[in-house]
Protein backbone atom coordinates (compact mmCIF):
# COMPACT_ATOMS: atom_id res chain seq x y z
CA UNK A 1 0.00 0.00 0.00
CA UNK A 2 1.11 3.51 -0.79
CA UNK A 3 2.64 5.16 2.33
CA UNK A 4 0.66 7.91 1.88
CA UNK A 5 -2.83 5.99 3.60
CA UNK A 6 -0.41 5.24 6.33
CA UNK A 7 -1.71 7.96 8.33
CA UNK A 8 -5.88 7.22 7.75
CA UNK A 9 -4.89 3.53 9.26
CA UNK A 10 -5.69 4.27 13.14
CA UNK A 11 -9.03 6.20 11.56
CA UNK A 12 -9.96 2.77 9.89
CA UNK A 13 -9.21 0.43 12.41
CA UNK A 14 -11.75 2.53 14.69
CA UNK A 15 -14.32 2.38 11.99
CA UNK A 16 -13.70 -1.25 11.04
CA UNK A 17 -13.69 -1.91 15.28
CA UNK A 18 -17.05 0.18 15.26
CA UNK A 19 -18.76 -1.85 12.56
CA UNK A 20 -17.49 -5.08 14.34
CA UNK A 21 -18.58 -4.42 17.62
CA UNK A 22 -22.64 -2.96 16.08
CA UNK A 23 -22.82 -4.68 12.51
CA UNK A 24 -23.35 -1.74 10.75
CA UNK A 25 -21.04 1.85 9.80
CA UNK A 26 -22.53 4.49 11.28
CA UNK A 27 -21.18 6.78 8.96
CA UNK A 28 -21.59 4.90 5.68
CA UNK A 29 -25.48 5.02 6.47
CA UNK A 30 -27.08 4.79 2.57
CA UNK A 31 -30.47 6.01 2.85
CA UNK A 32 -32.08 4.10 0.17
CA UNK A 33 -35.33 6.01 -0.26
CA UNK A 34 -36.88 9.10 1.11
CA UNK A 35 -40.60 9.19 1.98
CA UNK A 36 -41.22 12.27 3.23
CA UNK A 37 -39.16 15.33 5.15
CA UNK A 38 -38.99 13.07 8.18
CA UNK A 39 -38.95 9.76 6.81
CA UNK A 40 -37.04 7.33 4.75
CA UNK A 41 -36.07 4.02 3.91
CA UNK A 42 -32.46 2.43 5.44
CA UNK A 43 -31.78 -1.38 5.56
CA UNK A 44 -35.08 -1.97 3.60
CA UNK A 45 -37.25 -0.39 5.97
CA UNK A 46 -39.08 2.57 7.18
CA UNK A 47 -37.35 4.73 9.05
CA UNK A 48 -38.35 7.97 11.45
CA UNK A 49 -35.49 10.33 10.54
CA UNK A 50 -34.53 12.19 13.97
CA UNK A 51 -31.35 13.57 13.11
CA UNK A 52 -31.64 15.75 9.54
CA UNK A 53 -31.63 19.44 10.92
CA UNK A 54 -34.90 20.01 8.69
CA UNK A 55 -36.22 22.12 10.82
CA UNK A 56 -39.44 23.44 9.02
CA UNK A 57 -39.79 20.13 7.30
CA UNK A 58 -39.59 22.12 4.05
CA UNK A 59 -37.45 19.62 1.92
CA UNK A 60 -40.89 18.29 0.38
CA UNK A 61 -43.18 21.61 0.53
CA UNK A 62 -45.36 22.03 -2.26
CA UNK A 63 -44.43 25.55 -3.37
CA UNK A 64 -40.60 24.93 -2.58
CA UNK A 65 -40.57 21.70 -5.03
CA UNK A 66 -42.82 23.47 -7.17
CA UNK A 67 -40.32 26.58 -7.66
CA UNK A 68 -37.49 24.30 -8.07
CA UNK A 69 -38.92 22.25 -11.10
CA UNK A 70 -39.87 25.60 -12.75
CA UNK A 71 -36.30 26.74 -12.28
CA UNK A 72 -34.77 23.45 -13.62
CA UNK A 73 -37.14 23.69 -16.53
CA UNK A 74 -36.48 27.01 -17.70
CA UNK A 75 -32.95 27.74 -16.78
CA UNK A 76 -30.99 24.31 -16.47
CA UNK A 77 -29.68 22.37 -14.14
CA UNK A 78 -26.41 24.11 -12.93
CA UNK A 79 -24.73 27.56 -13.54
CA UNK A 80 -21.66 25.08 -14.38
CA UNK A 81 -18.92 27.93 -12.77
CA UNK A 82 -18.87 30.90 -10.64
CA UNK A 83 -20.32 33.89 -10.79
CA UNK A 84 -17.48 35.98 -11.01
CA UNK A 85 -16.48 33.58 -14.03
CA UNK A 86 -19.66 33.20 -15.23
CA UNK A 87 -21.96 35.78 -14.38
CA UNK A 88 -24.30 36.35 -11.67
CA UNK A 89 -27.91 34.98 -12.63
CA UNK A 90 -31.08 36.99 -11.77
CA UNK A 91 -31.62 35.15 -8.95
CA UNK A 92 -28.86 34.84 -7.06
CA UNK A 93 -28.63 38.35 -7.44
CA UNK A 94 -32.64 38.35 -5.82
CA UNK A 95 -32.17 36.35 -2.92
CA UNK A 96 -29.14 38.53 -1.68
CA UNK A 97 -31.51 41.03 -2.08
CA UNK A 98 -34.40 39.38 -0.41
CA UNK A 99 -32.07 38.35 2.38
CA UNK A 100 -30.77 41.67 2.68
CA UNK A 101 -34.79 43.33 3.51
CA UNK A 102 -35.19 40.23 5.88
CA UNK A 103 -31.97 40.64 7.97
CA UNK A 104 -32.98 44.61 7.52
CA UNK A 105 -29.11 44.90 6.29
CA UNK A 106 -27.59 46.75 3.25
CA UNK A 107 -25.42 43.78 2.53
CA UNK A 108 -25.82 40.45 1.88
CA UNK A 109 -24.05 37.79 -0.13
CA UNK A 110 -25.65 34.47 -1.07
CA UNK A 111 -22.58 31.15 -1.21
CA UNK A 112 -22.72 28.26 -2.56
CA UNK A 113 -22.32 26.10 0.76
CA UNK A 114 -22.72 27.49 4.84
CA UNK A 115 -18.93 26.15 5.15
CA UNK A 116 -18.11 28.36 1.98
CA UNK A 117 -19.56 31.13 3.87
CA UNK A 118 -17.97 31.06 7.14
CA UNK A 119 -14.73 29.81 5.15
CA UNK A 120 -14.93 33.23 2.97
CA UNK A 121 -15.57 35.37 5.47
CA UNK A 122 -13.63 34.20 8.20
CA UNK A 123 -10.64 33.68 5.77
CA UNK A 124 -11.09 37.12 4.17
CA UNK A 125 -12.53 39.76 6.43
CA UNK A 126 -9.55 39.64 9.02
CA UNK A 127 -5.67 39.39 8.11
CA UNK A 128 -2.73 39.02 9.19
CA UNK A 129 -2.81 42.13 11.53
CA UNK A 130 -6.08 40.56 13.35
CA UNK A 131 -7.48 38.83 15.49
CA UNK A 132 -10.15 36.55 15.82
CA UNK A 133 -11.65 35.33 19.04
CA UNK A 134 -13.72 31.98 18.71
CA UNK A 135 -15.65 30.49 21.38
CA UNK A 136 -14.16 26.75 21.76
CA UNK A 137 -17.26 24.92 20.52
CA UNK A 138 -17.58 27.02 16.78
CA UNK A 139 -18.07 24.23 14.29
CA UNK A 140 -15.73 23.12 11.69
CA UNK A 141 -16.48 25.66 8.91
CA UNK A 142 -15.48 28.59 11.15
CA UNK A 143 -11.82 26.87 12.57
CA UNK A 144 -11.53 25.67 8.82
CA UNK A 145 -12.12 29.21 7.61
CA UNK A 146 -9.47 30.56 9.87
CA UNK A 147 -7.21 28.25 8.51
CA UNK A 148 -7.12 29.03 5.51
CA UNK A 149 -6.44 33.23 6.04
CA UNK A 150 -4.01 34.32 8.22
CA UNK A 151 -5.52 36.32 11.17
CA UNK A 152 -4.14 35.15 14.91
CA UNK A 153 -6.11 32.76 16.28
CA UNK A 154 -7.27 32.41 20.09
CA UNK A 155 -10.18 30.21 21.17
CA UNK A 156 -12.62 31.40 24.43
CA UNK A 157 -14.24 28.70 26.90
CA UNK A 158 -17.42 27.98 25.31
CA UNK A 159 -20.34 30.25 26.66
CA UNK A 160 -17.81 32.03 29.13
CA UNK A 161 -18.38 35.94 28.59
CA UNK A 162 -15.78 36.62 31.44
CA UNK A 163 -13.21 34.24 29.60
CA UNK A 164 -13.96 36.23 26.21
CA UNK A 165 -13.45 39.36 28.25
CA UNK A 166 -10.34 38.28 30.44
CA UNK A 167 -8.76 37.27 26.41
CA UNK A 168 -9.81 40.84 25.14
CA UNK A 169 -8.30 42.79 27.55
CA UNK A 170 -4.90 40.75 26.86
CA UNK A 171 -4.55 41.68 23.50
CA UNK A 172 -4.37 45.20 24.54
CA UNK A 173 -4.01 47.95 21.48
CA UNK A 174 -5.51 44.84 19.22
CA UNK A 175 -8.65 44.50 20.08
CA UNK A 176 -9.74 47.39 18.01
CA UNK A 177 -9.13 44.84 15.07
CA UNK A 178 -10.57 41.72 16.56
CA UNK A 179 -13.45 39.59 15.12
CA UNK A 180 -15.84 37.89 17.78
CA UNK A 181 -17.00 34.81 16.60
CA UNK A 182 -19.93 33.18 18.16
CA UNK A 183 -23.30 31.08 16.93
CA UNK A 184 -27.11 31.37 17.75
CA UNK A 185 -27.74 27.64 18.60
CA UNK A 186 -24.56 25.32 19.23
CA UNK A 187 -24.74 22.42 16.78
CA UNK A 188 -23.78 19.37 19.04
CA UNK A 189 -25.85 20.59 22.26
CA UNK A 190 -28.21 23.03 21.25
CA UNK A 191 -27.58 25.53 23.92
CA UNK A 192 -27.61 29.16 23.03
CA UNK A 193 -24.67 31.83 23.20
CA UNK A 194 -25.21 34.75 25.91
CA UNK A 195 -25.39 36.89 22.94
CA UNK A 196 -26.19 39.99 25.14
CA UNK A 197 -23.70 39.92 27.19
CA UNK A 198 -21.17 39.01 24.91
CA UNK A 199 -22.82 42.45 22.83
CA UNK A 200 -22.04 44.49 25.86
CA UNK A 201 -18.58 42.91 26.31
CA UNK A 202 -17.51 43.49 22.38
CA UNK A 203 -19.20 47.26 23.11
CA UNK A 204 -17.31 48.15 25.53
CA UNK A 205 -13.47 46.99 23.90
CA UNK A 206 -14.49 48.19 20.60
CA UNK A 207 -14.28 44.62 18.79
CA UNK A 208 -16.70 43.41 15.79
CA UNK A 209 -18.78 40.61 16.55
CA UNK A 210 -19.99 37.77 13.99
CA UNK A 211 -22.58 35.52 14.82
CA UNK A 212 -23.49 32.32 13.22
CA UNK A 213 -27.24 31.67 13.17
CA UNK A 214 -26.80 28.30 10.94
CA UNK A 215 -28.85 26.57 13.25
CA UNK A 216 -31.06 29.70 14.93
CA UNK A 217 -32.40 30.88 11.36
CA UNK A 218 -36.06 30.08 10.95
CA UNK A 219 -35.68 28.59 14.86
CA UNK A 220 -35.11 31.43 17.18
CA UNK A 221 -36.73 34.96 16.86
CA UNK A 222 -40.27 36.71 16.69
CA UNK A 223 -39.69 37.17 12.60
CA UNK A 224 -37.15 33.59 12.51
CA UNK A 225 -34.01 35.81 12.24
CA UNK A 226 -32.18 33.68 14.95
CA UNK A 227 -30.47 34.53 18.44
CA UNK A 228 -30.14 38.26 17.71
CA UNK A 229 -33.27 39.16 16.78
CA UNK A 230 -35.12 37.09 19.57
CA UNK A 231 -32.53 39.04 22.50
CA UNK A 232 -33.13 42.37 20.41
CA UNK A 233 -29.23 43.00 19.56
CA UNK A 234 -29.45 42.50 15.45
CA UNK A 235 -27.89 46.21 15.43
CA UNK A 236 -25.02 45.49 17.49
CA UNK A 237 -24.19 42.42 15.36
CA UNK A 238 -21.82 43.46 12.48
CA UNK A 239 -22.24 40.32 10.84
CA UNK A 240 -24.46 37.13 10.37
CA UNK A 241 -23.64 34.25 8.12
CA UNK A 242 -26.31 31.49 8.13
CA UNK A 243 -26.76 28.33 6.15
CA UNK A 244 -30.04 27.54 3.69
CA UNK A 245 -29.52 23.40 4.42
CA UNK A 246 -31.45 23.44 7.34
CA UNK A 247 -34.50 25.27 8.18
CA UNK A 248 -34.49 26.50 4.31
CA UNK A 249 -34.34 22.97 3.59
CA UNK A 250 -31.61 23.45 0.36
CA UNK A 251 -28.05 23.63 0.17
CA UNK A 252 -26.55 26.92 0.24
CA UNK A 253 -25.13 30.04 2.72
CA UNK A 254 -25.01 33.47 3.37
CA UNK A 255 -23.31 36.37 4.81
CA UNK A 256 -25.11 39.87 5.55
CA UNK A 257 -23.97 42.76 7.70
CA UNK A 258 -25.01 46.20 8.98
CA UNK A 259 -22.06 47.54 7.11
CA UNK A 260 -22.67 48.42 3.32
CA UNK A 261 -18.60 48.12 2.72
CA UNK A 262 -19.38 43.96 2.80
CA UNK A 263 -19.62 44.27 -0.56
CA UNK A 264 -16.07 45.25 -1.06
CA UNK A 265 -14.88 41.94 0.32
CA UNK A 266 -17.00 40.10 -2.48
CA UNK A 267 -14.26 40.18 -4.99
CA UNK A 268 -11.62 39.03 -2.61
CA UNK A 269 -12.78 36.16 -1.25
CA UNK A 270 -11.19 33.36 -2.81
CA UNK A 271 -14.23 30.41 -1.68
CA UNK A 272 -16.33 32.74 -3.59
CA UNK A 273 -14.90 33.14 -6.66
CA UNK A 274 -13.51 29.77 -7.46
CA UNK A 275 -16.57 27.54 -7.05
CA UNK A 276 -19.40 27.12 -8.86
CA UNK A 277 -22.62 29.25 -7.66
CA UNK A 278 -25.84 27.37 -6.49
CA UNK A 279 -27.32 25.63 -9.20
CA UNK A 280 -31.24 27.35 -10.04
CA UNK A 281 -33.83 24.72 -8.68
CA UNK A 282 -31.60 25.33 -5.52
CA UNK A 283 -31.86 29.41 -5.13
CA UNK A 284 -35.23 29.01 -6.48
CA UNK A 285 -36.58 26.67 -3.75
CA UNK A 286 -34.34 28.48 -1.02
CA UNK A 287 -36.50 31.86 -2.15
CA UNK A 288 -39.63 30.19 -2.10
CA UNK A 289 -38.59 28.30 1.49
CA UNK A 290 -37.30 32.30 2.61
CA UNK A 291 -40.57 33.60 1.72
CA UNK A 292 -42.55 30.77 3.45
CA UNK A 293 -40.47 31.16 6.23
CA UNK A 294 -41.44 35.03 6.83
CA UNK A 295 -45.27 34.19 6.51
CA UNK A 296 -45.34 32.00 8.78
CA UNK A 297 -45.33 31.84 12.31
CA UNK A 298 -47.18 27.98 12.93
CA UNK A 299 -43.98 26.29 11.40
CA UNK A 300 -41.74 27.61 14.51
CA UNK A 301 -44.29 27.11 16.91
CA UNK A 302 -44.62 23.26 15.91
CA UNK A 303 -41.40 22.99 16.16
CA UNK A 304 -40.54 23.93 19.32
CA UNK A 305 -43.80 22.22 20.71
CA UNK A 306 -42.25 19.13 19.12
CA UNK A 307 -38.83 20.05 20.64
CA UNK A 308 -40.35 20.35 24.21
CA UNK A 309 -42.13 17.23 24.08
CA UNK A 310 -38.86 15.00 23.16
CA UNK A 311 -36.74 17.11 25.67
CA UNK A 312 -39.21 16.83 28.54
CA UNK A 313 -39.93 13.10 27.71
CA UNK A 314 -36.18 12.48 27.63
CA UNK A 315 -35.47 14.02 30.51
CA UNK A 316 -37.75 12.35 32.46
CA UNK A 317 -36.76 9.25 31.69
CA UNK A 318 -33.46 10.70 33.47
CA UNK A 319 -31.14 11.02 30.45
CA UNK A 320 -27.85 13.29 30.57
CA UNK A 321 -29.26 16.29 28.02
CA UNK A 322 -28.22 19.60 26.59
CA UNK A 323 -28.30 22.25 29.15
CA UNK A 324 -31.99 23.55 27.41
CA UNK A 325 -34.80 22.67 25.55
CA UNK A 326 -33.80 23.02 21.71
CA UNK A 327 -34.41 21.64 18.49
CA UNK A 328 -31.34 20.14 18.69
CA UNK A 329 -31.32 17.33 21.61
CA UNK A 330 -28.11 15.70 22.15
CA UNK A 331 -28.06 12.50 24.59
CA UNK A 332 -24.57 11.45 26.54
CA UNK A 333 -25.09 8.11 27.59
CA UNK A 334 -22.84 6.73 30.60
CA UNK A 335 -21.15 4.57 27.59
CA UNK A 336 -17.72 4.15 26.08
CA UNK A 337 -17.73 5.13 22.19
CA UNK A 338 -18.62 0.98 20.99
CA UNK A 339 -21.33 0.86 23.45
CA UNK A 340 -22.88 4.19 22.20
CA UNK A 341 -22.66 2.68 18.91
CA UNK A 342 -24.45 -0.69 19.62
CA UNK A 343 -27.46 1.56 21.34
CA UNK A 344 -27.65 3.91 18.17
CA UNK A 345 -27.47 1.06 15.80
CA UNK A 346 -30.30 -0.77 17.96
CA UNK A 347 -32.54 3.10 17.18
CA UNK A 348 -31.61 2.44 13.85
CA UNK A 349 -33.37 -0.97 14.22
CA UNK A 350 -35.97 0.47 16.22
CA UNK A 351 -36.94 2.33 13.02
CA UNK A 352 -34.74 5.61 14.42
CA UNK A 353 -32.47 7.09 12.80
CA UNK A 354 -30.28 9.83 15.12
CA UNK A 355 -26.68 11.36 14.56
CA UNK A 356 -24.15 9.44 16.56
CA UNK A 357 -21.64 12.05 17.16
CA UNK A 358 -17.69 10.86 18.87
CA UNK A 359 -15.13 12.98 19.66
CA UNK A 360 -13.27 14.58 18.81
CA UNK A 361 -16.16 16.29 17.11
CA UNK A 362 -18.16 16.92 20.58
CA UNK A 363 -17.86 18.92 23.98
CA UNK A 364 -16.61 17.62 26.54
CA UNK A 365 -14.89 14.14 24.63
CA UNK A 366 -17.76 11.38 25.33
CA UNK A 367 -19.58 10.21 22.47
CA UNK A 368 -23.60 11.37 21.99
CA UNK A 369 -26.38 10.56 20.37
CA UNK A 370 -27.27 14.13 18.67
CA UNK A 371 -31.25 13.93 17.68
CA UNK A 372 -32.71 17.19 15.49
CA UNK A 373 -36.45 17.74 15.51
CA UNK A 374 -38.78 19.48 12.71
CA UNK A 375 -41.71 20.59 12.45
CA UNK A 376 -42.89 17.58 10.28
CA UNK A 377 -42.75 15.29 13.01
CA UNK A 378 -45.93 14.32 14.20
CA UNK A 379 -46.62 13.57 17.77
CA UNK A 380 -47.05 9.94 16.80
CA UNK A 381 -43.02 10.35 15.73
CA UNK A 382 -42.09 11.86 18.71
CA UNK A 383 -43.53 9.10 20.81
CA UNK A 384 -42.22 6.69 18.81
CA UNK A 385 -38.87 8.06 18.97
CA UNK A 386 -39.01 8.50 22.97
CA UNK A 387 -40.32 5.07 22.95
CA UNK A 388 -37.37 3.89 21.10
CA UNK A 389 -35.17 5.70 23.86
CA UNK A 390 -37.18 4.20 26.95
CA UNK A 391 -35.36 0.70 25.34
CA UNK A 392 -31.85 2.19 25.08
CA UNK A 393 -32.30 3.11 28.95
CA UNK A 394 -33.39 -0.61 29.94
CA UNK A 395 -30.54 -1.57 28.05
CA UNK A 396 -28.24 0.83 29.94
CA UNK A 397 -30.15 -0.21 33.20
CA UNK A 398 -29.75 -4.34 32.14
CA UNK A 399 -27.36 -4.59 29.57
CA UNK B 1 10.52 39.05 33.02
CA UNK B 2 10.99 35.00 33.81
CA UNK B 3 13.84 33.19 32.00
CA UNK B 4 12.67 30.34 29.97
CA UNK B 5 14.01 28.18 32.66
CA UNK B 6 11.73 29.14 35.15
CA UNK B 7 8.83 28.81 32.50
CA UNK B 8 10.02 25.61 31.82
CA UNK B 9 9.99 24.34 35.51
CA UNK B 10 6.16 25.81 35.37
CA UNK B 11 5.62 24.16 32.29
CA UNK B 12 6.91 20.64 33.97
CA UNK B 13 4.26 21.09 36.77
CA UNK B 14 1.14 22.10 34.02
CA UNK B 15 1.87 18.87 31.44
CA UNK B 16 3.33 16.55 34.66
CA UNK B 17 -0.56 15.77 35.33
CA UNK B 18 -1.21 14.57 31.38
CA UNK B 19 1.85 12.23 31.28
CA UNK B 20 0.30 8.62 30.65
CA UNK B 21 3.36 7.11 32.12
CA UNK B 22 5.33 8.22 34.77
CA UNK B 23 8.75 9.87 32.75
CA UNK B 24 10.87 12.09 33.58
CA UNK B 25 10.04 15.60 31.63
CA UNK B 26 12.69 17.36 29.58
CA UNK B 27 13.05 20.34 27.68
CA UNK B 28 13.35 17.77 24.29
CA UNK B 29 10.18 15.63 25.83
CA UNK B 30 7.57 15.39 23.04
CA UNK B 31 3.87 16.71 23.82
CA UNK B 32 2.43 13.95 21.57
CA UNK B 33 5.41 10.97 21.29
CA UNK B 34 6.26 10.97 24.75
CA UNK B 35 3.60 12.65 27.14
CA UNK B 36 0.80 10.85 24.98
CA UNK B 37 -1.49 13.71 24.19
CA UNK B 38 -4.02 13.73 21.41
CA UNK B 39 -5.41 16.43 19.68
CA UNK B 40 -8.28 17.03 22.65
CA UNK B 41 -5.80 16.66 25.30
CA UNK B 42 -3.73 19.23 23.38
CA UNK B 43 -6.53 22.01 23.66
CA UNK B 44 -6.83 21.41 26.99
CA UNK B 45 -3.23 21.51 28.06
CA UNK B 46 -3.43 24.79 25.70
CA UNK B 47 -6.19 26.28 28.44
CA UNK B 48 -4.20 25.07 31.34
CA UNK B 49 -0.99 27.18 30.00
CA UNK B 50 -3.12 30.27 29.33
CA UNK B 51 -4.56 29.85 32.75
CA UNK B 52 -1.25 29.36 34.67
CA UNK B 53 0.50 32.08 32.76
CA UNK B 54 -2.19 34.73 32.02
CA UNK B 55 -2.23 34.38 28.32
CA UNK B 56 -3.67 33.74 25.40
CA UNK B 57 -2.20 31.14 22.83
CA UNK B 58 -3.22 31.43 19.42
CA UNK B 59 -3.67 28.40 17.59
CA UNK B 60 -1.28 29.77 14.94
CA UNK B 61 1.77 28.50 16.78
CA UNK B 62 0.62 24.88 17.89
CA UNK B 63 2.29 23.63 14.86
CA UNK B 64 5.57 24.54 15.83
CA UNK B 65 5.49 23.66 19.23
CA UNK B 66 6.41 20.02 19.49
CA UNK B 67 8.26 19.60 22.69
CA UNK B 68 7.56 21.07 25.98
CA UNK B 69 11.11 23.22 25.28
CA UNK B 70 9.15 24.53 22.13
CA UNK B 71 6.32 25.61 24.21
CA UNK B 72 8.08 27.31 26.97
CA UNK B 73 10.00 29.57 23.99
CA UNK B 74 6.54 30.11 22.49
CA UNK B 75 4.95 30.87 26.21
CA UNK B 76 8.43 33.44 26.70
CA UNK B 77 7.40 35.41 23.51
CA UNK B 78 3.92 35.77 24.34
CA UNK B 79 4.34 37.42 27.81
CA UNK B 80 6.96 39.47 26.38
CA UNK B 81 4.57 40.55 23.23
CA UNK B 82 1.41 39.55 24.04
Amino acid sequence: MMSLFDKFLPLEETRTELVAGSGVDPFHVVVEKVVSATEAMIHGRKVIMAGTNNYLGLTFDPECVAAACTALREEGTGTTGSRMANGSYAAHVALENELAVFFNCPAAIVFSTGYIANLAILSTLVGPEDVILLDVDCHASIYDGTRLGAARVIRFRHNDPADLEKRLQRLGQRVGNTLVVVEGIYSMLGDRAPLREIVDIKNRFGATLLVDEAHSLGVLGQQGRGLAEELGVEAEVDFITGTFSKSLGTIGGFCVSRWPELEYARYAMRPYMFTASSSPPLISSTRKALEILCRSTALRKKLWDNATQLYQGLAAMGFELGPEISPVIAVRLPASVSETTVLWNELLSQGIYVNLVLPPATPSGGPLLRCSLSAAHSKVQINAILDAFSLIKEKLQHP
Amino acid sequence: MQSKEEILDQLFEVVRPYCEQPITLREQTRLIEDVGLNSMKVMELVMQVEDHFDVSVPLNILPDVQTVGEFAEQVQKLLKDG
